[in-house]
């Protein structure tokens, strides 16, 4: 069966070659890691490395949560879900630097090469540079591919030990990237072989130049890429880590783009003229999680009334300060199998009130955890948890905010008997709707990453079938109607999604922003 | 003066071991698992957890964790960064010298500024000079470093446009990095424009680092001149018909300047401090805000590795400073 992806890679190739004699200034937000994506989990580490630098066999088509092909012309899927075969793209060139030229063109060992790194732990590279693998390792990967086989030089096998559908998108996620096998043997003749994550080499439509912490990180356009070359030469991120700063830096023009805006200078960037606002949905989700497990919030009707209490509008303009939306749903609007038409609880406390007195809910007190961090999806936490705070008083219920490290914070709120509900949220990792309902509402997940420690068996069989199958019309289906159960049973408030804004020159020509959150500059232009 | 400074230098090992022991308990005392931290929302499965235990080497007692980072300092390694995995030391190298390089101008516009008006506020003590100079000082001691820099460069960089809002040089120039001190680098590439644009990056910054120890410069300088203007010699000197210039500047502020050396040892420390916010700002790269970014992410190596190494630096600032008493004050270095 051959996956429905887009065929037409030449969809997000780039019109007509424009001169390159250009350069183009992200202010970035920090330093990476490092440059081999596979090591690391930020997004800052991504937009330095794997965006820039390398593809994977499968990529996420700019803009948008779609897999389109890659490195990998085609893939296709046994009947029985549990193999995979990658087509390869040949004539794809690695980038050159003063200690390596490569001899041969992209092929199957370098697919082999940047996979079993990370799963077999004999590989000479798996202990490299602290080799923690977090995301191949978080993305249940060792356990998921039972072995990875070069059919020939543009041919690679996938076997997965059980059918799972999110498999593919999972193979355009950053640690996917392609790294070369050629590089590495290379590195490790002459005893660097942390070069491949300080020197990096791949296949992307940027080469990476120079990299000095906390400053700056250069990189030159790939003259050999083998789509569309990048429309600007010369690409250079400047660190500049407070957001006043990036917001001086693009009005005196030393930048172009600047990510993360402070809320409050967004107004002030929109009446710019010479400033262009982007804005799209963050694929995230802050929430509410009850301890489903603990009386009285093991009674949906009880969780129900206490979502009807809180006032997302108001934590919207107050936390957010109009930079989020409120969330009916626990996966992101942006993402595939959305399900638009489930009617968000109204906000009614004398409702609320009376549904929590018809289950015999009276002088409720109860613990609201509010994070110790600032997040997308959660900008103030201790703030949000007062406005809650304030909502529950109206129903008659007393709320004492608690708040620890943020390390004792995540361990502690896992615990089953936890006291209390946690204010947390998600940031998606592959466009997938399993990401967020399997990782954060499946039964797996209790006492783990299922903070509201919910294991409902009508919804769980619903997204267990979704994750079997490699139609993605039935998954649709599937993951619409698991969230009309989330909605009925409601194990967490759900209350926003955050919305990111890109500020950018006018000058820059091309850009979109991304929902999976990574700031990607192939195809972008400064007049 | 040589048993003087032996018995300085001596001092320094028992105070280097008790840096080690604070700097290695410090992080640990600190709420928060730094394998949690670094796995985030995502979390990790118990297995997972405890090989990350034993890889980073978490299952042993306190005492022998401490016994074998002393055993590596002593040897020369700081340890990997848990983010990173880079060498300590590589990347403690690879940015101090932009802080140092910001800490010298910084300290040389304080010197320079705060030595003569010190001396001049007392000289013309209680005038509408001394008045102005000494409030000037206390708004410069009092104001918030984030928002005088904030300040500055909406003035100065944003609505006129005469410096550069943040960095060490314009993206422009790009040559290798030689010593990592961006003034001399610029002018060993021998790239025309270089130094001036790294001289235009420094002015800001100095000036918001400068501020409270030139504040602090000028008020002690004044005191201590003020005290010593009022000592017999000097009027003896006066009565001696020697001119004011030679009286202030010669024998009075030798003696004022005592007090003076040892704010500015002191204020070595203070100034690695305010590098923290003036690095972030300014987008410096520095250790600063590398050792803060390492806290929050309990990247133990570094804040131990980091700490030690500033702890180091600001002793030796302290033991030159001891060694300069010597020479000023000859009475010091015979005791």
């Amino acid at each position: 069966m051959k996956l429905n992806l887009l065929a037409a890679t030449t969809a997000i190739a780039l019109s007509g070659a424009v001169a390159q004699a250009n350069t183009l200034v992200y202010c970035s937000e920090g330093s990476p890691e490092g440059f081999d994506p596979a090591l690391f989990t930020a997004g800052t580490t991504f937009d330095a490395s794997s965006h820039p630098i390398y593809n994977r066999l499968l990529e996420f088509e700019t803009g948008t949560t779609n897999v389109i092909p890659g490195l990998a012309e085609s893939v296709e899927a046994s009947d029985d879900g549990l193999e995979y075969t990658f087509k390869l793209r040949q004539g794809v060139k690695f980038h050159s630097n003063d200690e390596f030229t490569p001899t041969r063109d992209f092929n199957a060992d370098d697919v082999i090469f940047s996979f079993m790194r990370q799963k077999d732990e004999n590989h000479p590279y798996n202990q490299v540079s602290g080799g923690t693998w977090e995301y191949f390792q978080g993305m249940g990967m060792p356990d998921l591919v039972s072995s990875i086989e070069k059919i020939d030089d543009y041919t690679v096998k996938f076997t997965l030990s059980k059918p799972e559908a999110p498999f593919v998108a999972n193979m355009a996620m950053d640690f996917a990237s392609i790294m070369s096998a050629e590089y590495g043997d290379a590195m490790l003749a002459a005893g660097t072989p942390e070069k491949l994550n300080t020197a990096p080499i791949g296949t992307g439509p940027f080469s990476f130049v120079a990299y000095q912490k906390d400053a700056v990180i250069r990189y030159a356009a790939n003259g050999d890429y083998w789509k569309e070359p990048a429309q600007v030469e010369n690409l250079i991120f400047a660190i500049t880590p407070d957001a006043s700063v990036r917001f001086q830096k693009l009005k005196a023009g030393e930048c172009h783009v600047m990510p993360y805006p402070n809320p409050a200078d967004i107004q002030a960037m929109k009446d710019d003229a010479d400033i262009n606002m982007m804005e799209q949905e963050g694929l995230n989700v802050g929430y509410l999680a009850y301890n489903t497990t603990m009386a009285p919030f093991d009674n949906p009707k009880v969780r129900k009334a206490l979502n009807m209490a809180i006032d997302k509008q108001a934590i919207i303009d107050v936390v957010f300060q109009g930079s989020g939306q409120a969330a009916k749903n626990p996966i992101p609007p942006t993402m595939w199998s959305y399900n638009d038409a489930i009617v968000d609880d109204p906000y009614d406390p004398e409702a609320a009130k009376a549904m929590l007195d018809a289950e015999g809910v009276t002088d409720l007190s109860m613990k609201i955890w509010a994070m110790p961090v600032q997040r997308p999806y959660n900008p103030n936490a201790r703030r949000m948890a007062e406005l809650i705070q304030a909502d529950f008083a109206k129903v008659g219920v007393g709320v004492e905010i608690v708040s620890y490290e943020w390390g004792e914070y995540l361990s502690r709120s896992k615990e089953l008997n936890r006291d209390g509900a946690v204010l947390l949220g998600w940031t998606g990792d592959n466009g997938d709707p399993d990401n967020f309902l399997a990782v954060l509402l499946g039964c797996d997940g209790v006492e783990a990453s299922n903070r509201a420690q919910w294991c409902h068996q009508p919804f769980e069989d619903l997204i267990l079938k979704a994750k079997q199958s490699t139609d993605q019309a039935e998954r649709t289906k599937l993951y619409e109607e698991a969230q009309v159960v989330f909605k009925e049973q409601a194990p967490w408030a759900t209350i926003a999604h955050s919305v990111v804004f890109m500020p950018m020159s006018n000058k820059v020509q091309g850009y979109k922003v991304h929902p999976l959150g990574g700031h990607i500059f192939y195809g972008v232009s400064v007049e | 003066m040589f048993g003087y400074l032996l018995t300085r230098i001596g001092l320094f090992v028992p105070t280097f071991l008790g840096v080690t022991l604070i700097s290695f308990m410090f992080i640990r005392v600190l709420p928060g698992d730094p394998i949690i931290v670094m796995a985030g929302e995502r979390g990790m499965t118990e297995e997972r957890y405890q090989e990350m235990v034993e890889k980073l080497g978490f299952d042993k007692p306190v005492l022998q964790q401490y016994w074998e980072y002393l055993a590596g300092v002593l040897q020369g390694d700081l340890g990997e960064s848990f983010v990173t995995k880079k060498p300590v030391w590589e990347e403690f190298f690879s940015l101090f010298p932009a802080t140092m390089e910001l800490s010298l101008c910084a300290m040389i516009f304080a010197i320079a500024l705060g030595l003569p008006a010190g001396v001049i506020a007392a000289v013309n003590r209680g005038k509408f000079f001394d008045r102005a100079l000494m409030s000037s000082a206390l708004v410069g001691y009092s104001m918030p470093i984030f928002w005088w820099a904030l300040l500055l460069i909406i003035v100065f960089s944003g609505n006129l446009g005469w410096t550069p809002v943040s960095g060490r040089i314009d993206l422009l120039y790009y040559f290798p990095n030689v010593t990592g001190f961006m003034l001399i680098d610029s002018l060993l590439s021998g790239q025309e424009g270089a130094f001036a644009s790294a001289v235009r990056h420094l002015i800001l910054p100095t000036i918001v680092l400068g501020t409270v120890p030139l504040a602090v410069i000028a008020r002690q300088t004044r005191s201590a001149m003020l005290e010593v203007l009022g000592e017999d010699y000097i009027r003896t000197a006066r009565a001696k018909g020697l001119s004011p210039t030679r009286i202030n500047g010669l024998h009075a502020l030798r003696n004022a300047l005592i007090p003076v050396v040892t704010v500015i040892g002191l204020s070595v420390g203070s100034l690695l401090a305010g590098a923290i916010l003036t690095e972030t700002i300014f987008s410096w790269p520095g250790i600063g805000k590398w050792m803060v970014d390492s806290i929050f992410r309990r990247d133990y190596p570094v804040v131990q590795g980091g700490l030690l190494m500033i702890a180091v630096i600001v002793m030796l600032v302290n033991l030159l400073v001891d060694v300069l008493y010597g020479i000023i004050n000859p009475k010091i270095r015979r005791r």
